[in-house]
């Protein structure tokens, strides 16, 4: 049994929780989705099109908004529940370690978010979606970044507050950014939901990310800066306060 | 040369806020033996425990787990632990989690193997918060003990469990020791401590008070020349009366729902033998009898200077233990 096929073996205990977790489900995928359409085909809402398909501008900030979920929302909630039942503490004692504990959730996290991806993609395809495929490279490394953040961020929350409390702040946050986070929809655009600052937030940093990536296929150096700065943050504060054996 | 012990803690240190709470202990537990480790609330059992388990760093002092630094991947993979609260993930079923405890341990028995052992065949599929208190606790030790550890941590095995369970624990816990397997026990069910552990140290504000067999302190600490009587019915005041004539020894007092014969001196068996004779001419029934009249109980109160004890699923005065019959 070496430490990988541990790291492997939790990896994928977590990842079935995930999946099999209805609510989790419920924000990961459905809710993404029902975004994609509601947003991406209906014309309820204005968009700062700009001669861009509105497919085109909304499917991009809907893989982002699926990855803060995965990543954040259904992170905080599941790590908080483990903290106040104990699991953390029992698997801290095993070979596997707070270490492996923390990279098996991350693989978990990635190995979901493919899913996400591959099954939002394809629905935003079948509905019109053309992306660029150029900024692939770019689309990437924002989605890695993005989901070191906001793990980051989840397993932050989760070691901070109360699980009860964890639920509120991250369903709150998932709401908020959502909406005005500039994570869906363009943070500066001439839209009603448009936020001042917004872009400068993890949120929007990764919603401009992946919109420059896939709609124009080019690199947004400065939200990818804007983004990899907070990563680094909120990976040092994770490390400093996560603490799988507290 | 002796084989070292299974956990060697040695002159620890935990410091919380400036303040002790474990103070310079020393002790060891050993293969093939279960080691209690007892003490009110706030003694510093579980902080040890937790430092043995490589869950809290202490400020001084050495730790060795099977010869290794607690928390080294040597020393998780060879420990088992049980925690107070389970560690159990609620949504996941006992399949799932016999799963993850199998796959990462070396050498750990099947999933299969932990279902048969602990007699969970039936709640397989169900998820962990639909257990029972004592499905959960089996399970808890079916995780503690899926790779067969050569030392294991009990955080109050039977906390919560009713008689019938909570024997089924014991049992569990005694075949441990018999696989050679070194228990570190720590509970605040003082009668499980008697019934399980080979050796006790009892802490009181983070210091080793005393420690040995339960014998051997009930002996040193609470021997009170005293029998202890439980009958079928409350005896009335006129009967306690004659009884204390018939023994010819010391103070007769009820205590609780026993009755005390003190102060025996070298007269006990004859005191106790004109007790049972007086007892059965007046149809007054035994339940149980117990001479010496110390338990671990006696002991620890008086060891650790408490007049009752701090959890509320200990017994409650000292007598009560006898009442059950399984310590007299």
């Amino acid at each position: 049994m070496t430490a990988t096929r541990r790291v492997l073996a939790y990896a994928r205990f977590e990842a079935i929780g995930i999946l099999r977790n209805g609510e989790q489900l419920l924000v990961a995928v459905v809710l993404p989705a029902l975004a994609l359409l509601g947003l991406g085909v209906a014309t309820v809402v204005s968009l700062p099109l700009d001669g861009t398909n509105r497919i085109d501008l909304i499917a991009p900030g809907v893989l982002a908004l699926a990855i803060m979920s995965s990543s954040f929302t259904s992170q905080a909630i599941a790590t908080a529940f483990d903290r106040r039942w104990g699991v953390l503490r029992q698997l801290s004692t095993t070979p596997l370690g707070p270490r492996g504990i923390v990279l098996g959730k991350v693989l978990a996290v990635l190995a979901v978010q493919v899913l996400q991806v591959v099954a939002l993609s394809g629905l935003a395809v079948a509905v019109g979606w053309r992306p660029d495929l150029g900024g692939l490279g770019a689309a990437l490394l924002t989605w890695v970044l993005g989901s070191i953040c906001f793990t980051s961020l989840g397993l932050l929350v989760a070691a901070r507050l109360r699980a009860e409390a964890v639920l509120a702040v991250a369903n709150l946050l998932w709401l908020a950014l959502a909406a005005i986070g500039g994570l869906v929809l363009p943070a500066d655009g001439d839209t009603r939901f448009a936020v001042p600052l917004a872009s400068w937030l993890p949120s929007g940093a990764l919603g401009d990310a992946m919109r420059a990536a896939l709609v124009d296929g080019a690199f947004a150096e400065v939200a990818l800066v804007v983004l990899a700065a907070w990563t680094v943050a909120c990976l040092a504060a994770a490390a400093r306060w996560f603490r799988p054996t507290e | 040369m002796p084989a070292p012990a299974a956990l060697e803690v040695t002159d620890l240190v935990v410091t919380y806020d400036g303040r002790r709470v474990v103070d310079d202990l020393t002790f060891q537990a050993e293969a093939g033996r279960i080691t209690a480790v007892l003490g009110p609330n706030g003694a510093g059992k579980t902080t040890t425990i937790e430092c043995a388990e490589g869950l809290r760093r202490p400020a001084s002092g050495t730790i060795r787990v099977l010869g290794h630094a607690p928390g080294s991947t040597q020393a998780r993979a060879r420990t088992g632990v049980m925690l107070q609260d389970g560690g159990l993930p609620m949504a996941r079923s006992v399949r799932d989690v016999l799963a993850l405890a199998c796959a990462v341990r070396p050498g750990a028995r099947s999933p299969r193997e932990l279902v048969d052992l602990l007699d969970l065949a039936a709640v397989e599929r169900t998820p962990v918060r639909r257990l029972s208190g004592g499905q959960r606790q089996r399970l808890a030790f079916a995780v503690a003990i899926a790779a067969r550890p050569d030392l294991a941590f009990l955080d109050e095995p039977s906390a919560g469990l009713d008689p019938h369970a909570r024997r089924d624990v014991w049992s569990l816990v005694r075949d441990l020791r018999e696989s050679g397997t070194a228990v570190v026990l720590t509970t605040h069910l003082l009668q499980e401590a008697e019934e399980l552990a080979d050796v006790v140290h009892v802490l009181d504000r983070g210091r080793l008070v005393a420690a040995g067999t339960p014998q051997d302190l009930v002996a040193r600490y609470a021997a009170t020349d005293t029998l202890q009587i439980t009958f079928a019915r409350r005896p009335a005041p006129g009967e306690l009366a004659a009884l204390g004539r018939a023994a010819a020894a010391g103070a007769v007092e009820r205590d609780g729902d026993a009755v005390l014969v003190r102060d025996l001196g070298s007269d006990g068996p004859h005191v106790t033998a004109r007790v049972a004779a007086w007892c059965a001419d007046a149809g007054l029934a035994i339940l149980t009898l117990r001479a010496g009249g110390g338990t671990l109980e006696h002991a620890y109160l008086a060891l650790t200077g408490r007049h009752e004890l701090d959890d509320a699923g200990s017994p409650g005065r000292p007598g009560a233990g006898a009442s059950d019959g399984s310590a007299a």
